[in-house]
């Protein structure tokens, strides 16, 4: 117990120095985004835009809190149903913090190609524009290169920080489906916090951000393919292999406590997606209607696709499987989305719910490791099926602009482009998970001990349980 | 006075509940409960992983009745529960030393 006594001495230390920063940050913030204003016509605002991303943004918020939540809670056994809600439940308060002190400028400022840099520390000048209850002008993130251009929106600021956000809260949070039924609260605290600034911010920076190395080589990813799910997929199996697999693994019956909260939780995952695709357009536009048409199609086409390949092998089509199918579509469209048309989303889907079928019932069992729900055979088999089909079939006139009249058509070139994405992210977020899980480890430990396990985190973690 | 135990399919508890009334039943207790027999279990299967549950669910009855009327009871039980196919369940029938009804205070028969 000595130990995770001393870091949260350390993190009580550092939080007031924090906070005694804040009102030097807001100080200064409205000078230099007053003179950037007068220097350039600065972009205008747009109500019908900032309506639909804060819409979006609610929504994607609710694909967390409660729809992976139950999805998740749904599929774990009676005794670690409450540790499991409280993950994502906890991830969401974690990294909001996490995001508005540091995570956020790591990953939306210029930087340089690899790392935002520290202006937006505490959101510092995020409030620069704010004139009679409104900004002034619309949101613009500047590449800071010279012949690459900035990022234009026609949002506030405020609305394009919060929408990330929700973003930056699942994708922590669905790596620890990998792990469940197993890991320490602490750890999952201290790793999360960690995670998030180290892995995720970065790799947002690399593909969202102008001056990341990944947008500038010209990488397709509409809503987070790579960002969102190879990146969690590839750390859930490494959390697998680090942690071990559970007490009775392969001998005792795992089976889920309640297939209808993982059903809830899988149909609010599928509504709050239509935030995360077509709120990616960052405008209520034609691009988003079409993110929205291909993300329900590729959908509806994975889900179809799991579910005849288990009746097909399996004898029976199940429940678990159709809402498996799906949420392998809704991965799989989600780099695709405002990029292709509806004839490649439904090739999209019908791979992504055939191959995460294959690997989440036979590519785990024959290499052996324990994914307890599937996170790598999910998200991240799913997350590569759809980056490099994105290569395959975009649409160029989907991603067209002024700049670029051909926009980014699929073809040869843009899959290599898209398969270097694929491998950066499956490399960095593979290492970087390990190291941050040796941190961890050697700051509380890792794992429940196997007595504890065997009780269920419910009452050992949190002294409750479901009724 | 006897005690009627009869442990039956999930599906038959209304059909052996109608046919107990007609014979002057007054009440009977339910539980749920989980048992195997010669069924044996089931094989479930979640994502490939297969999970074989040698626990079914069967419903208990339990019913007191007067000792005339218990081969009529074990009758009717085992006609409304039946359906000819393995795991249709058992009755046990055991002596009942007394009973009372808590309200009343009335003994034995009268209490049942």
């Amino acid at each position: 117990m000595k130990k995770p006594l001393n870091v949260w001495g350390l993190s009580a230390l550092l939080l007031p120095a924090l906070l005694l920063a804040l009102p030097a940050f807001a100080d200064d913030a409205a000078a230099p985004a007053a003179a950037a204003a007068a220097a350039a016509a600065p972009p205008k605002l747009d109500s019908g835009d900032t309506a639909w991303m804060l819409s979006s943004t609610a929504l994607v918020l609710l694909m967390t809190i409660p729809g992976l939540a139950l999805f998740y809670g749904g599929m774990v056994r009676k005794k670690n149903v409450l540790a499991t809600l409280m993950q994502s439940f906890a991830i969401t308060c974690i990294v909001t913090i996490v995001w508005t002190v540091a995570g956020y400028s790591i990953a939306f400022t210029t930087g340089n190609a690899y790392f935002g840099d520290f202006s937006r520390i505490l959101l510092n000048g995020i409030a620069g524009f704010i004139v009679k209850g409104n900004d002034t002008q619309a949101f613009v993130l500047a590449s800071g290169i010279k012949d690459v251009a900035d990022m234009s929106t026609t949002i506030p600021e405020t609305v394009y920080m919060m929408f990330q956000m929700t973003f930056a809260i699942i994708t922590p949070a669905l790596i620890f489906g990998a792990v469940a039924d197993r890991m320490k609260f602490s750890a999952v605290v201290i790793f999360v916090t960690l995670w998030s600034l180290l892995v995720y911010s970065p790799i947002a920076h690399w593909v969202w951000a102008p001056s990341g190395w990944a947008n500038q080589m010209g990488i397709l990813d509409f809503a987070g393919g790579t960002v969102v799910h190879i990146n969690a997929g590839i750390a859930g199996l490494v959390c697998c292999l680090v942690l071990g697999k559970r007490v009775g693994y392969g001998s005792d019956n795992m089976a889920p406590y309640n297939l209808a909260y993982a059903v809830i939780g899988a149909s609010l995952l599928w509504v709050g997606w239509f935030g995360f695709n077509a709120g990616s357009a960052t405008a209520a536009n034609g691009r988003a209607g079409m993110a929205m048409s291909v993300t329900q199609i590729a959908t509806a086409a994975a889900a179809l696709g799991w579910m005849f390949a288990e009746w097909i092998t399996k004898g029976k089509p199940s429940v678990l499987g159709a809402i498996s199918g799906a949420v392998a579509g809704l991965v799989a469209i989600t780099p695709a989305s405002g990029f292709v048309l509806p004839g490649g989303s439904i090739v999209i889907g019908v791979a992504a719910g055939v191959i995460c079928f294959w690997s989440a019932t036979s590519l785990k069992h024959l290499l052996g490791y324990d994914d307890s729900l599937d996170v790598f055979g999910v998200h991240c088999v799913g997350g590569i099926v759809g980056a490099l089909l994105t290569g395959v079939f975009s649409y160029g006139a989907l991603s067209a602009t002024d700049a670029s009249p051909d926009g980014s058509p699929g073809g040869l070139d843009q899959l290599k482009i898209q398969a270097i994405g694929v491998a950066s992210t499956l490399v960095y977020s593979g290492v970087m998970t390990f190291i941050l899980l040796m941190v961890t480890k050697a700051l509380v430990g890792l794992r429940v001990d196997a007595e504890e396990e065997r009780e269920g985190l419910d009452i050992v973690l949190h002294g409750e349980q479901v009724f | 006075m006897k005690l009627i135990m009869a442990i039956i399919k999930p599906f038959k508890l209304d059909d052996v509940r109608e046919a107990l009334t007609p014979l002057g039943v007054q009440g009977l207790t339910v539980s749920e409960v989980k048992g195997f027999g010669r069924q044996k279990g089931q094989t479930e299967i979640y994502r490939g992983a297969e999970y074989h549950v040698s626990f079914l669910p069967k419903i208990k009855i339990e019913v007191v009745v007067p000792d005339d009327l218990t081969d009529q009871v074990i009758e009717a039980i085992t006609k409304a529960a039946h359906t000819g196919k393995i795991g249709d369940g058992k009755i046990f029938v055991l002596d009942i030393e007394r009973a009372q009804r808590i309200r009343t205070g009335e003994h034995d028969s009268e209490a049942l």
